[in-house]
């Protein structure tokens, strides 16, 4: 028996090993060589660095702006992230306890919109909001926002709706005799009560929010607006195979959302796979 | 009802639906369906003239060598993708539920690279193809690994196929435990009571009662594929010799970069549909192969 306990676990042991080896391989290259310089990376670049040299992160860090884009990117996803909360949360909750035809009508639509791929969108949106409002021009970082807002809410609204389904009515009810209208039973009993959900759909929307590139490179022509992901997007042009800056430059721009995984692993595998299942 | 009620009512409606309403017509409904619009226009840039143009645009796309090129391409890659992706993704998910110690650190590392944008994956699959890789081909001599991948045709393809599935594959697995967890302990023992072995089981009970988990993995690895632009871009920018240049990135020039946006809109138009097609066809079709436990 004991023998037969050890090859099955050696059976599941070894391909998970060679694929924890595959999957993390990436960023052990990437730690490593944010250290060495060009001739270094180009001698050796599975070698650990001879020295440990934290000047060039700080050349890097002045010559992205780092503080500047990481502010931007903040804004641009807190902001945009808390108001797809809060509206998608007050829509599902209505459309759930207040069932008509223009509900579900409104529902079915928001669930159909998300097989519209962006690409369909980004012309119109580029020509509406920048040749005819010219929010581009005077607004960008709203603009995006509320895009963002738009984008983010038909798969919130999915998740939140079926989640309202399973809080039972009566407590609503209960807060009514009390005394609550609509609005207060939804902020004081409901909105609360929807917190678990609420951690899925931020998690899943930083995910994307954060790291889009496409949507702002359309919108944020600016530099002082740019985000990471676009001004990663220039450091690269501007150094071209110039390893040594273009590596620590892209371990930067990762590292804030790799820091934010480290504490909250958990809760985000957990949010990711429930809001799969939905 | 009274007046008064109804008029409650309207105020609550707008209160709740509202913001939400118009922030998603704002982003969505108004440009989707201005975007049909533009592609009976004879529209090219921002500040052209928008003349009636009827069905010009649609005869141009469909006679876009191109356009039908990055499409060819892009099934490849959405093939390609969802194969693997899929099958690494279960595998994966069938390794870190087997009930040994340490399955949550496994988890968390399968998952990490989801945490980055696709323009960050290509820059950091570009220092290993172009960089690493090669040093590690001319050390032991392995052609294979010597050539650069990125400035090969059919070896660029290839190399986006290996990002995609690194990206993806933790994200499916997710998805693949919260599926494996919900298959009923009962039907599992029962079955290796009835004397089924390992890949009996697998193959007869696990995968079966799997089929809704695959709906929502396959679904995901199908849209994302057919919207791939990020990585495209950063990883090969379509080259070499746009060998590698997705539909997505093909509208984007076409609009953007060749300053046309009637035509650019009608392939992209067109994308659409081939998406809400296959995706339809899709969901359908596996939607008949659930089983109930």
């Amino acid at each position: 028996m004991p023998v037969r306990k050890m090859s099955s676990a050696s059976l599941t042991l070894l391909p998970l090993l060679a694929a924890f080896v595959l999957f993390t391989f990436p960023f052990f290259l990437l730690i490593v060589n944010s250290f060495k310089s060009n001739g270094e990376i180009l001698e050796s670049p599975f070698a650990l660095p001879q020295s440990v040299d934290l000047g060039r992160f700080a050349d890097v860090v002045a010559k992205m702006n780092f503080l500047v884009t990481f502010k931007n990117t903040f804004v641009i996803t807190s902001v945009s992230v808390f108001f797809i909360l809060l509206f998608s949360a007050m829509t599902a909750h209505y459309l759930v306890r207040n069932p008509s035809r223009f509900a579900n009508g409104f529902f079915a639509l928001m669930v159909a919109s998300m097989i519209i791929p962006f690409q369909s969108i980004m012309i119109p949106l580029v020509y509406i909001y920048g040749a005819k409002l010219h929010l581009i021009d005077t607004a960008p970082i709203p603009l995006l926002i509320a895009l963002y807002i738009g984008f983010g809410s038909a798969l919130s609204v999915f998740i939140y709706h079926g989640f309202v389904k399973s809080i039972p009515l009566e407590l609503e009810e209960a807060s009514f005799i009390d005394g609550c209208t609509p609005r207060q039973s939804f902020f004081k009993i409901v909105l609360p009560m929807l917190m678990p959900t609420s951690v899925t759909i931020a998690i899943l929307n930083v995910l994307w929010i954060w790291n889009d590139y496409l949507l702002p490179s359309l919108v944020l022509v600016k530099e002082e607006v740019y985000t990471m992901p676009i001004k990663m997007k220039v450091f690269n042009g501007t150094y071209m195979n110039n390893w040594e800056l273009l590596i620590p430059a892209i371990l930067l721009t990762i590292l804030p959302i790799l820091i934010a995984y480290l504490f909250g692993q958990r809760f985000i595998i957990k949010g990711v796979m429930q809001g799969a299942i939905k | 009802m009274t007046g008064k009620s109804r008029i409650h009512r309207l105020a609550n409606q707008a209160f709740f639906m509202g913001p939400t309403a118009l922030f998603f017509a704002t982003a969505i409904l108004i440009p989707f369906a201005y975007g049909f619009y533009l592609t009976l226009t004879s529209i090219t840039s921002p500040v052209s003239p928008v003349e009636f143009a009827g069905f010009a645009n649609y005869a141009k796309a469909f006679q876009d060598k191109q356009f039908w090129d990055s499409m060819w391409l892009t099934l490849k890659y959405v093939g390609g993708t969802i194969a693997f992706v899929n099958a690494i993704g279960f595998a994966l998910a069938f390794l870190v539920t087997s009930g040994m110690r340490g399955q949550n650190f496994f988890r968390t590392a399968f998952f990490t690279p989801n945490l980055i944008g696709g323009l960050m994956l290509g820059y950091i699959w570009q220092f290993i193809f172009v960089q690493s890789l090669p040093s590690v081909g001319e050390k032991l001599g392995i052609e294979a690994l010597r050539l650069g991948w990125l400035g090969d045709e059919a070896l660029a393809f290839w190399a986006l196929v290996i990002v995609t599935i690194w990206k993806s594959a933790g994200y499916m697995m997710i998805i693949f435990i919260a599926g494996l967890i919900a298959v009923p302990r009962d039907v599992i023992e029962a079955s290796t009571i009835d004397g089924a072995g390992p890949w009996r089981r697998l193959t007869r009970i696990t995968l079966p009662l799997m089929v809704p988990a695959f709906v929502v993995t396959v679904f995901l690895t199908l849209k994302d594929a057919f919207m791939v632009y990020d990585l495209n871009y950063s990883l090969t920018e379509g080259g070499p010799y746009g060998s590698t240049k997705m539909v997505s990135m093909h509208v984007v020039q076409k609009a953007f970069v060749e300053t046309n946006y009637g035509l650019g809109q009608s392939e992209a138009i067109l994308l659409f549909v081939i998406v809400a097609v296959v995706t339809g066809l899709q969901v359908y079709f596996s939607k008949k192969w659930e089983v109930q436990a």
